[in-house]
């Protein structure tokens, strides 16, 4: 929003002025030039694969050091599974959750509940992965996987051999993690409805969940989907937490039972060892993940931007 | 009519009662991973915990002493790069961030926020890594700076615009110019707020432990020289919980819960800044 300034007669526009905006622009230039760096940088590390392989790099799944053949198919799609896994788990929690906070909790259960959500989002990753190696991986072991396989383990997503690290596992930690991104910022998304919106509906009769679904909800609608997009970018490069309970394998699997890989866990997992074509084809991993975080960010913020304009929304943690 | 009427009532309650099951069961991970922290977490702390450095690989005892003084150096070094950065950014955006340029940065902030941290990671070790010739810190901490300068300026901004216009007008009556306008009234009114928000900023890097993989790696033994690889709490957490021996394990929850209390002092004290002013909480 631009701010009205006060006519320049009325201050005092001196070289003290000029100078302290120069010296403020310096420090704003500083995010665009970091952006530029990161895609340059990225870029020139990368155009050895880039060169090597053209777009094979990322339909291909032969990941050979030895070799050095490099295809990121099955990053690629790894990334992609854990992170729809985790928003199928993860959006209708946060989403009841969002609703309950705005719409029906008493007012004192409110700022507490919604503080706890957010907790979560303090944890940090390796803690999470620390969690999932040591207590959710033998819980699903115990509990969840063998009924989960005697029912469906005929269909591809849960035939194969359970080890503990697997897609499951992973996708479960992701889904905690993004639950209060996507929660808190669909309830502020849904506290900037008007209440008018739930008033006209009550008046006509409905009830609260009625107001809810047919008139809070439409009216919010971009806005939650827009929380749900930047969960989704979220997930997509969460890195420490997953590279600690996926397995690490380069095998390309629509089952969630087996390991599988991501590209930020490949990043995270292979880079110190990688040298010369390993290095660049890890450059290229980067890069394309950058891109497709960028791309989901980007298009998150234009429809939370369009709910509360120019909001920060989002960016608050804790 | 009776019976569509209480079926739409009855509705209502199901899925009112839905949504505090969500709520519940949002809470449930919480609790349970508080919950396991502190029992398996407390056993191993004792003061040779916080005072011994790592025993040999596979030896019985030792402390984390090293990655709790590497934790503490690289936040504040890289605190100390990108929090100027990031509030100078801030400012600018809330005072001069009216045009393209100003949106544009706006707008870049916003998607470096999300990016994967992993990244900034190899894109530190092309910068500062393979320049310098070996890991050190101080890469750590200008991995750590990147992620925080675009998070502070947001929040930066946003406290800034939070104080009122008349502040402003009665100081530019007075005959201050504009710098000193922005500087002792402005910045000086939203500095409780952007305080916060810098100490949030940093609750999360302290937690980060994907950019320091190929920066500041790790170490086994105690330093402070930043030009030298480090060891932090979640180097260590990752080694040891992903290590084969038991006491490791046991070693990695402790450095957890000493982690988890960390970040949750720098944000519980953000909170209790915000709580005095403008911020409901």
């Amino acid at each position: 929003m631009a701010r009205e300034h006060p006519p320049a007669g009325l201050s005092r526009v001196g070289w003290g002025d000029a100078a302290f905006r120069a010296i403020l622009t310096a420090f704003a230039a500083v995010i665009p030039l970091l952006f530029v760096a990161l895609v340059a940088r990225l870029a020139v590390s990368a155009w050895p694969t880039i060169r090597a392989f053209g777009y094979r790099f990322l339909t291909t799944s032969t990941w050979d050091p030895v070799a050095n053949v490099y295809g990121a198919a099955p990053m690629i799609f790894g990334t992609l599974l854990s992170s729809l896994l985790a928003l199928v788990l993860a959006v209708p929690l946060a989403v009841g959750v969002a609703i309950y906070l705005t719409e029906f909790a008493p007012t004192w259960v409110r700022g507490p509940v919604g503080t706890l959500v957010e907790l979560l989002a303090a944890i940090p990753s390796v803690v999470y992965g620390l969690w999932g190696v040591f207590v959710l991986i033998p819980l699903l072991r115990a509990y969840l996987v063998p009924p989960l396989q005697a029912v469906l383990g005929w269909t591809p997503f849960f035939s194969g051999t359970f080890y503990g690290n697997s897609m499951l596992a992973a996708g479960i930690i992701l889904a905690v993690m993004i639950l209060p991104y996507i929660s808190s910022v669909s309830r502020e998304v849904l506290a900037a409805v008007p209440s008018s919106q739930r008033e006209a509906a009550l008046a006509l009769g409905a009830t609260r969940w009625e107001a809810v679904w047919s008139a809070v909800l439409p009216y919010a609608r971009t806005g939650v989907f827009g929380a749900i997009v930047l969960g989704l970018g979220r997930a997509l490069g969460e890195t420490m937490a997953v590279v600690m309970v996926v397995g690490n394998r380069h095998d390309l699997s629509a089952s969630l039972v087996e390991p599988g890989t991501t590209m930020a866990a490949v990043i995270a997992n292979e880079f110190n060892e990688a040298a010369g074509l390993q290095r660049a084809a890890l450059f290229e991993v980067g890069l394309v993940l950058f891109g497709v975080t960028v791309a989901v960010n980007a298009f998150a913020r234009l429809l939370v931007w369009r709910v509360a304009r120019d909001s920060a929304i989002g960016s608050r943690a804790i | 009519m009776i019976a569509r009427t209480t079926r739409r009532r009855l509705l209502s309650h199901v899925m009112t009662g839905a949504t505090v099951a969500c709520a519940i069961l949002a809470l449930l991970p919480l609790f349970a991973i508080f919950a396991d922290l502190v029992l398996r977490g407390a056993s191993s702390i004792n003061w040779d915990f916080f005072v011994k450095n790592p025993a040999a690989a596979g030896d019985t005892g030792g402390g984390v002493a090293n990655a709790i003084v590497g934790t503490l150096i690289i936040v504040g070094v890289g605190s100390a790069i990108g929090l100027p950065i990031g509030i100078g950014a801030g400012v600018y955006l809330a005072e001069f961030g009216g045009g393209r340029f100003g949106q544009t940065v706006r707008f870049l902030a916003d998607v470096l926020t999300g990016t994967p941290s992993v990244i900034v990671g190899i894109f530190v070790w092309m910068l500062v890594v393979r320049p310098m010739g070996h890991f050190s810190a101080l890469a750590g901490a200008v991995a750590l700076a990147i992620l925080m300068v675009p998070m502070v300026s947001r929040t930066t901004e946003e406290m800034v615009r939070l104080v009122p216009h008349s502040l402003r007008e009665a100081a530019l009556a007075l005959g201050f110019p504009r710098w000193r306008t922005t500087l002792q009234v402005m910045v000086r009114a939203a500095w409780p707020g952007i305080i916060t928000g810098a100490l949030v900023a940093v609750a999360r890097i302290a937690g980060e432990t994907a950019p320091l993989l190929f920066t500041a790696l790790g170490n086994l033994n105690f330093r402070t020289n930043v030009f030298q690889p480090m060891q932090t709490l979640s180097l260590q957490i990752y080694v040891y919980a992903t290590g084969p021996f038991e006491e490791w394990h046991r070693l990695a929850w402790g450095a957890a819960l000493v982690l988890m209390a960390i970040v949750l002092v720098f944000g519980f004290t953000a909170r209790l800044a915000t709580r005095t002013r403008f911020r409901d909480g």
